[in-house]
C-alpha cells in the first residue's frame, strides 16, 4: 500500500475514476485515488456515489467520465466545449492500468517525436521524423498550457483516415494530470478532432488512463474508434512503463531536453510553479 | 477467405495473426472487444464459441476455438513444408504438444498478471507473477541447454515450430504484468530470434527486432 497523499495541490483537483457507461449499475466498484482506496457505484441512470470509507466525496459527471475530489475542489473542472457539439462522436475509448506516474504519461502524450518509432505506420513513419518548431504558451488567465502550430506527417491519423496527411496539432494541458489534443480531422478539413487523456493517479507511480475521443466521423463505428485508440494506447504502454525514474523530475538539470521537448519544459515549469508534489520529484529548493 | 475473431490486445489472438502472417495466408479480421465491453461473453459471440474465449477461426465450414488448436490446424493445413507442425516424427510431435500445454500455463499466469494490472481483472496478481517466474525459469533453462546443442528453438530440429509461436506472446508481453525478463537471458535471445523469422509481425506492446549485425 502506498502512503496516502498529503499534497494539497493534488488533493484539491478533480480526478477521473471511470467512464459512466462502463459502470455496472448496482455493483460497487473499488479503485484507488492518490493512494486512497475508494468505492463508487451507480444506483440508476447516472446517479453516482463515490465513497472514501463513510465519507461521501463530491462528484462531477463530465466528458463521459465520473470525476471526484479527495479534498476541497480548488476550482471547477476545466472546460471542454467541443464535447457538447451536436455532430461529434464522443467515445470513451477505454480505461487501462499503466505503471507510470501521471505526469510522465502527460509528457508522453505531448511528445510528437515518438510517433514514427512507437506508432509506426499509424501516427508516424520513418523517414518523416522531424518535429518542426512549434509554439508553447502559458495562458495565465485560464491557467493552462497551449502548444500550437504543431505539424506532423501521419500515415493514418484517425480510425476514419484513408491515406497519409500532414496533421495539425494543438495541445492543451488544462490540468496537471490531463491533456487535450486537437488534430486535423481526416474527413472534414474545417474541423478538429479531439482526443483527451485523463489520468487517474492511483498512486505516485501508477495510473488508470482514461481516454475520450471526440471526432467528426460519420463512417467509423464506435467499436472502430475505440479499437483504434486502444491500439495506440497499447503501443505506448511499454514505453511509459520503462521510464525511470517513475516520478517526473522537476529539477531542470535532471533530464536533458531537446528542442522538440519545448512543451514538456513548459509543463515541468508549470508544475513547479503550482508546487505540485504528487507523482513528481520536486526540484531542490 | 477465412475469418479470425480477434482482439488486437490479446496475446492468444496475436499468436494466430503471427502464424497467418508467417505463412502468408490472407484472412479477414472480425474484431470482438474483449475489454471493456466483454463482447466475448455476450450471447452473439457465445453462439460462435460457447466457452466465451478468443480467438476463433472460421475456415469454410470449420469453426475452431482454442489458440493452440488453431495453430495446429493452420500449420498442418497450410504449411506445405511441414516444418511448423512436424507430423512425421512421433517424438517431435509429442514435444510440440508438451510445449503447447506449457503455453497454456504461461497464459494462465503471465497473461493473468497482465489482465490484473492493465484491465483490472479480479485475480491474484502476485500469485500469477510467482507462477510465471517459475515457468520462465523452466523455459530459460531449457532454451539454454538447447543453445548448447546449437538448437535455436524450443523443440529440437532445424526450424521453429508452433510451440515457439504458442509460447512467445505472453512471454514478450510479460512486463505489462510486472514480470521482468531480466533474469532470463536465454529467453531474451530466443525472443530476438523469433522476431527475425521472415513474416514476423508485431502487436501493441511488442517491438520489432533491432537492426541485425
Amino acid at each position: 500500500m502506498s502512503p496516502v497523499c498529503n499534497d494539497p495541490v493534488a488533493l484539491g483537483l478533480w480526478h477521473p475514476l471511470a467512464a459512466v457507461e462502463d459502470i455496472q449499475p448496482f455493483t460497487e466498484q473499488r479503485t484507488r485515488l492518490l493512494g486512497q482506496a475508494i468505492r463508487y457505484s451507480k444506483n440508476h441512470e447516472n446517479d453516482i456515489t463515490v465513497l472514501d470509507g463513510d465519507r461521501r466525496l463530491p462528484v462531477t459527471l463530465a466528458y463521459g467520465y465520473v470525476w471526484t475530489c479527495l479534498g476541497t475542489p480548488a476550482a471547477a473542472l476545466f472546460d471542454l466545449p467541443e464535447y457538447a457539439e451536436p455532430d461529434r462522436r464522443n467515445v470513451c475509448a477505454a480505461t487501462v492500468g499503466v505503471r507510470v506516474s501521471a505526469p510522465r504519461a502527460v509528457e508522453n502524450f505531448l511528445d510528437m517525436g515518438h510517433f514514427p518509432f512507437v506508432h509506426t505506420g499509424i501516427l508516424g513513419v520513418e523517414p518523416h521524423t522531424e518535429v518542426r518548431e512549434y509554439r508553447v504558451d502559458l495562458d495565465e488567465q485560464r491557467d493552462e498550457i497551449l502548444a500550437t502550430e504543431c505539424i506532423f506527417y501521419q500515415p493514418q491519423a484517425a480510425a476514419g483516415a484513408s491515406g497519409g496527411i500532414m496533421a495539425d496539432y494543438i495541445y492543451r494541458v488544462p490540468h496537471p494530470y490531463c491533456s487535450v489534443l486537437y488534430k486535423s480531422c481526416p474527413t472534414d478539413e474545417s474541423r478538429l478532432d479531439v482526443i483527451a487523456l485523463f489520468l487517474q493517479p492511483v498512486d505516485e507511480e501508477n495510473v488508470r488512463a482514461h481516454a475520450l475521443v471526440s471526432v467528426i466521423d460519420t463512417q467509423s463505428s464506435d467499436l472502430d474508434i475505440r479499437l483504434f485508440q486502444q491500439t495506440i494506447f497499447g503501443q505506448d504502454k511499454p514505453i511509459l512503463e520503462n521510464q525511470l525514474p517513475k516520478r517526473l523530475p522537476l529539477d531542470p538539470r535532471a533530464e536533458t531536453p531537446i528542442r522538440a521537448d519545448k512543451a514538456a519544459i513548459v509543463y515541468r515549469r508549470w508544475l513547479r510553479a503550482k508546487g505540485l508534489q504528487y507523482g513528481v520529484i520536486p526540484a531542490a529548493a | 477467405m477465412m475469418t479470425l475473431y480477434d482482439y488486437e490486445l490479446s496475446g492468444n489472438c496475436y499468436k494466430i495473426r503471427l502464424l497467418l502472417n508467417i505463412l502468408g495466408i490472407q484472412y479477414r479480421k472480425q474484431s470482438i472487444e474483449f475489454y471493456p465491453a466483454a463482447e466475448h461473453r455476450k450471447e452473439e459471440f457465445l453462439a460462435i464459441n460457447p466457452l466465451g474465449e478468443l480467438p476463433v477461426l472460421q475456415d469454410g465450414d470449420l469453426t475452431l476455438r482454442d489458440s493452440q488448436a488453431i495453430l495446429v490446424y493452420l500449420a498442418s493445413e497450410y504449411d506445405t513444408a511441414g516444418n511448423w507442425y512436424p507430423l512425421l516424427n512421433p517424438r517431435t510431435l509429442a514435444e510440440v504438444t508438451q510445449w503447447l500445454c506449457f503455453a497454456n500455463a504461461i497464459t494462465a499466469s503471465a497473461s493473468g498478471a497482465r489482465l490484473v494490472d492493465g484491465f483490472f481483472y479480479n485475480l491474484d496478481g502476485d500469485a500469477c507473477r510467482a507462477d510465471a517466474h517459475r515457468l520462465f525459469r523452466i523455459l530459460d533453462e531449457h532454451l539454454w541447454f538447447q543453445e548448447r546443442e546449437r538448437q535455436d528453438w524450443i523443440v529440437t530440429g532445424t526450424a521453429p515450430t508452433i510451440a515457439d509461436i504458442a509460447c512467445f506472446p505472453y512471454v514478450i508481453l510479460s512486463e505489462e504484468g510486472g514480470i521482468s525478463r531480466m533474469d532470463y537471458p536465454a529467453i531474451r535471445r530466443w525472443t530476438d530470434r523469433i522476431k527475425r523469422i521472415p513474416g514476423f509481425t508485431v502487436m501493441p506492446g511488442v517491438f520489432p527486432a533491432g537492426p541485425g549485425v
